[in-house]
């Protein structure tokens, strides 16, 4: 039986007299994949910053894990250590840099600066790049500049970043944009099969793509959840037609 | 098969796979540029040690063995700079004000126990042996005579003793970093903000040592600092040698840390942090600690650069603090080529020799028969057309030429 990883509870947050994020409770389980759909301004990136610290909510709870930690005291680099990892909507590379560095980088090392200082890649750590770089399809350019790649290669080497980072959540925003259709269905398949060991959370506009990941949908509309549940059930939810699909 | 790569994480067990790890590089071996700055740091030494006055053929006055000295004092204050702001891109306005403490710290030490001795001398030719109490008042007085205060100020309780001293090179940067670095970079003071943010600090510890009640002797500074206590009959022209000697090693020892800080993960980790800081948090490193980690190493290099640099001046004073000392630093680096570290040995060393060639009386002047052309007044135009002409044209400085001689892999 699964149980739940992450609980975000009466969330609320305000930019400016906007209610990005109003009283938004979500759980996710570890293993589950969750898809999160919504028109824009539904506040679905900004649910990504909360919970990965960036932006701190007016009010409500964000509890992580067994211990049932809360969130909201950690920093962004805490939080991520305490395993929750991000792909942005836009690649964001460290693009002066080869894919090797930012794939080792990324990796699940200790992060403190002078362990960091010390480092030096161990045949392990080489093992775990190559594979994850066969992975993402970059085997050939390990030693290029991440600057050269092309949009989609981007996207995947900033999945391989995802994946070394060996999180328990995964939070993906728009991880389809700019691939092909044969890159769409590799990315189905690596966050189905990431799945079946951690949580992952898919945000994504491509109702296609959704239906191929096959998994329990959240919809969001002005910053509060619509729906939930299988995809054909919160299709045939007329609130969601109408906020939503009917435009 | 790489499928299985999601489910097992990094735990499992570990598969042979078909590309071999690449072999591992030695340090030297992936850089060596370091190797050949090595060399030509050592192939300088060993010309100007032939051509010296005291060891060889006397063709180099010591005034300017201590030009060339103070020369790679400012080379090494600089690649901490361009380690700060090339590769952490913290665009600091403040780390002369580290090497400036560096210096203060040890003339403390140089002034004091330089006076101490010559007190001593004089007061033994009296027929009673001096007392330790009358000494110290002696020795204030000569001090601080000339800001006419009696007292000896309670910073200098320790000024007799070197290692005191020594360590208070190191100390005084390096806490002052930690503490100011600690409290801005906390608060996630980045960009421009925080460039004025260090200057301001220049600006105000300037200000404070400018004042006699600081008890560093105001705007007369500390002098006499070419002296050194216990080789007070070694000629100038044998100490000026010791002390460029001993700039070229901390200059190369200094190389050699910072290319190996800036080599690897730990180089990498800055370097993002410089792109995208807020991406590299999301990676799970603390970003204020790698900041605050280079801002109090580079800062502690500063100060011990200072250290190697006052004696060879012979003064120090607040003026030398002052923010736009700093500013110069950054423009040294920008014109040698930020985020390579002998571009900011090339921008400091050409620089500021071609500034003191030029302000110090060296270049002929020229007369172009409706105007003169006094370089002391013309330098500065000289300096920001070259920076505005670096900016627009070479923007990796000079030090990026090199990219043009040597292929870089593609």
């Amino acid at each position: 039986m699964s149980k739940t990883l992450l609980e975000v509870s009466g969330v609320s947050v305000t930019f400016d007299g906007f209610r990005a994020i109003n009283n938004l409770s979500i759980q996710v389980a570890e293993p589950e994949l969750r898809a999160v759909i919504g028109p824009n301004g539904a506040g679905k990136t900004t649910f990504m910053d909360i919970v990965t610290g960036k932006t701190r909510p007016d009010e409500g709870y964000v509890i992580w894990g067994e211990r049932s930690v809360s969130l909201l005291e950690m920093s962004e680099s805490q939080i991520a250590r305490a395993g929750i990892g991000r792909k942005f909507q836009k690649p964001t590379i460290f693009e002066e840099q080869t894919v090797r560095e930012n794939l080792a980088m990324a990796l699940k090392n200790r992060r403190g600066p002078l362990p960091v200082l010390f480092w030096r890649p161990g045949a392990a750590d080489h093992a775990r790049i190559t594979e994850l770089a066969q992975e993402i399809g970059l085997s050939d350019r390990l030693e290029h500049r991440a600057g050269d790649l092309s949009h989609g290669q981007k996207q995947w080497l900033e999945i391989g970043m995802l994946l070394a980072q060996d999180p328990r959540l995964l939070l993906v925003d728009e991880p389809a944009a700019g691939m092909t259709p044969a890159e769409r269905a590799h990315t189905t398949d690596l966050l189905k099969r990431a799945a079946q060991t951690r949580a992952v959370m898919v945000i994504e506009h491509d109702m296609e793509f959704i239906r191929r990941l096959d998994c329990k949908v959240t919809v969001l509309h002005e910053g509060a959840v619509l729906a939930e549940g299988s995809l054909d059930h919160v299709t045939q939810n007329q609130q969601v037609i109408d906020v939503y699909l009917g435009r | 098969m790489a499928a299985d790569i999601m489910t097992r994480g990094a735990r499992g067990p570990a598969k042979p796979r078909q590309p071999a790890p690449p072999r591992r590089r030695s340090f030297l071996a992936e850089n060596p540029s370091v190797l050949w700055f090595m060399l030509a740091l050592g192939l300088f030494t060993a010309v100007v040690s032939v051509l010296s006055e005291a060891f060889g053929a006397g063709l180099l006055s010591t005034s300017l063995i201590k030009v060339l000295g103070m020369t790679l004092c400012l080379c090494l204050i600089a690649i901490a700079m361009d380690v700060v702001w090339g590769y952490c891109g913290i665009l600091s306005l403040g780390h002369f004000a580290f090497f400036g403490l560096g210096g203060y710290a040890i003339g403390m030490w140089l002034m004091y126990a330089r006076t101490e001795i010559v007190i001593r001398e004089n007061l033994a030719s009296g027929t009673i042996p001096p007392t330790e109490t009358e000494v110290t008042e002696a020795v204030t007085a000569q001090i601080f005579g000339v800001v006419g205060s009696s007292e000896l100020p309670l910073i200098w309780s320790f000024a007799y003793s070197l290692p005191f001293q020594l360590a208070m090179v190191v100390l005084m940067p390096g806490l002052l970093a930690l503490i100011f670095g600690w409290l801005a970079f906390r608060s996630r003071v980045t960009g421009v903000y925080l460039s004025i943010l260090t200057q301001a600090m220049t600006l105000a510890l300037s200000l404070y040592l400018f004042q006699n009640d600081t008890g560093l002797r105001g705007n007369n500074g500390l002098s006499g600092l070419q002296n050194i206590p216990g080789f007070l009959d070694v000629p100038q022209s044998v100490i000026s040698m010791w002390f460029f000697w001993a700039s070229a090693f901390a200059l190369g020892a200094g190389y050699l840390l910072f290319a190996w800080v800036v080599w690897g993960k730990f180089g990498s980790v800055i370097r993002a942090i410089r792109d995208n800081e807020s991406r590299v948090r999301f990676l799970g490193y603390n970003v204020e600690g790698y900041k605050l980690f280079v801002f109090t190493l580079t800062a502690v290099a500063s100060g011990l650069a200072g250290a190697l640099y006052y004696p060879q001046a012979g003064i120090i004073n607040p003026a030398e603090i002052a923010p736009i000392a700093s500013i110069y630093l950054a423009v040294w680096v920008a014109i040698g080529g930020r985020g390579r570290l002998y571009g900011a040995v090339i921008g400091a060393a050409s620089v500021s020799l071609l500034s003191s060639w030029l302000t110090g009386g060296g270049a002929p002047n020229i007369d172009l028969g409706f105007y003169r052309i006094i370089w002391t007044d013309w330098w500065l135009v000289l300096l920001g057309l070259g920076f505005v002409l670096v900016t627009l044209f070479f923007p990796k400085g000079i030090g990026g030429l090199f990219d043009y001689l040597v292929r870089k892999r593609p």
